[in-house]
């Protein structure tokens, strides 16, 4: 063997191992899927500010924030119980961080819920994805498609949460991957973060 | 498997002020909501809170900031970018809210 094959092998093996910024590969994984959603999330609050934008007679549905408000206040809290989690877990206390998790995922079955709840409240009013008694039918189909993307990350992240603290208390999983999935967690609550001012607040009934 | 992030031990105490930072700058959207402005107004102002919330929060909550510069890099300008060239399409829809569609 030549010295160039061993310094290739030794190059090719090091490509292999190095972790790239020395994060650990679930966790880099985690963050490109969280870039990937992101365009996701952009685009489609792009598409709705364009239709919103465009359309002279959109309408403003909401006259209370205070189901909104609510929902907000909760995913919030969620993500500090998340943080207190990941501490737990890092700390090895694996009761805790298993409890703290459960909290999380509580936190996010009472925001889908209330979401729920309001969407039934919507298509009580008489809203559908093409029409609507308020004004452009398009707004029915934007408000369900970006809410609707939203509330199935969050469902996906209550089971994700479920499946990680169980797995995590029955000694399969580690705190590294707790840490993980509360990353996907402060994301979901991020996206709301702009769900709610362009989505709710600026269609709020003056 | 010990990270950077993992290395710097850090209290509740930050969180806990970052949570109630998030929460108040949520709450300042409801107050814009509110507000006796035109759309556009409220529409930047949200925008800009918005921002400063995600920005904490990332950074923060998601433990961005200490991550190493690298990537810390790679993520805020690479996702900046895109975000900015999905920007192109807003005069269009100008064009189309005051011309209905058929001026160009």
């Amino acid at each position: 063997m030549s010295q160039a094959d061993i310094t290739m092998q030794g190059h090719s093996a090091g490509m292999l191992t190095d972790r790239p910024f020395a994060i650990p590969t679930k966790k880099l994984a985690m963050w490109l899927f969280i870039i990937a959603d992101t365009m996701t999330f952009a685009a489609c609050l792009v598409a709705y500010g364009f239709l919103r934008n465009g359309t002279p007679n959109w309408p403003r549905p909401f006259h209370s924030i205070v189901n909104v408000a609510v929902m907000t206040f909760i995913l919030l809290t969620s993500s500090l119980t998340m943080l207190v989690g990941v501490q737990t877990a890092k700390r090895g206390d694996k009761a805790g961080a298993f409890r703290w998790t459960m909290i999380t995922a509580l936190c996010g079955i009472v925001f889908a819920v209330l979401h729920i709840r309001e969407w039934l409240g919507l298509i009580g009013e008489g809203m559908t994805l093409f029409k609507n008694p308020w004004g452009t039918g398009l707004f029915g189909a934007a408000f369900f498609s970006v809410t609707g993307l939203h509330i199935t990350h969050v469902l996906c992240g209550v089971i994700a949460l479920i499946i990680v603290g169980l797995r995590y208390k029955g000694g399969r999983y580690h705190a590294d991957d707790i840490e993980v999935v509360g990353l996907y967690w402060h994301f979901v609550d991020l996206v709301w973060m702009f769900v709610v001012p362009f989505v709710y607040l600026l269609n709020l009934a003056h | 498997m010990t990270t950077i992030a993992e290395e710097k031990h850090e209290g509740m105490g930050k969180y806990l002020i970052v949570y109630l930072c998030i929460l108040a700058l949520a709450g300042l959207q409801f107050v814009i909501a509110y507000q006796n402005i035109s759309a556009s107004q409220m529409f930047r102002r949200m925008l800009s809170v918005s921002l400063i919330e995600a920005g904490v929060a990332v950074m923060f909550f998601m433990h961005l900031w200490s991550e190493k510069r690298g990537f810390l890099l790679f993520v805020v300008v690479f996702t900046i970018f895109v975000l900015l060239s999905m920007q192109f399409g807003w005069t269009d829809s100008f064009r189309l809210v005051h011309c209905g569609g058929y001026c160009s």
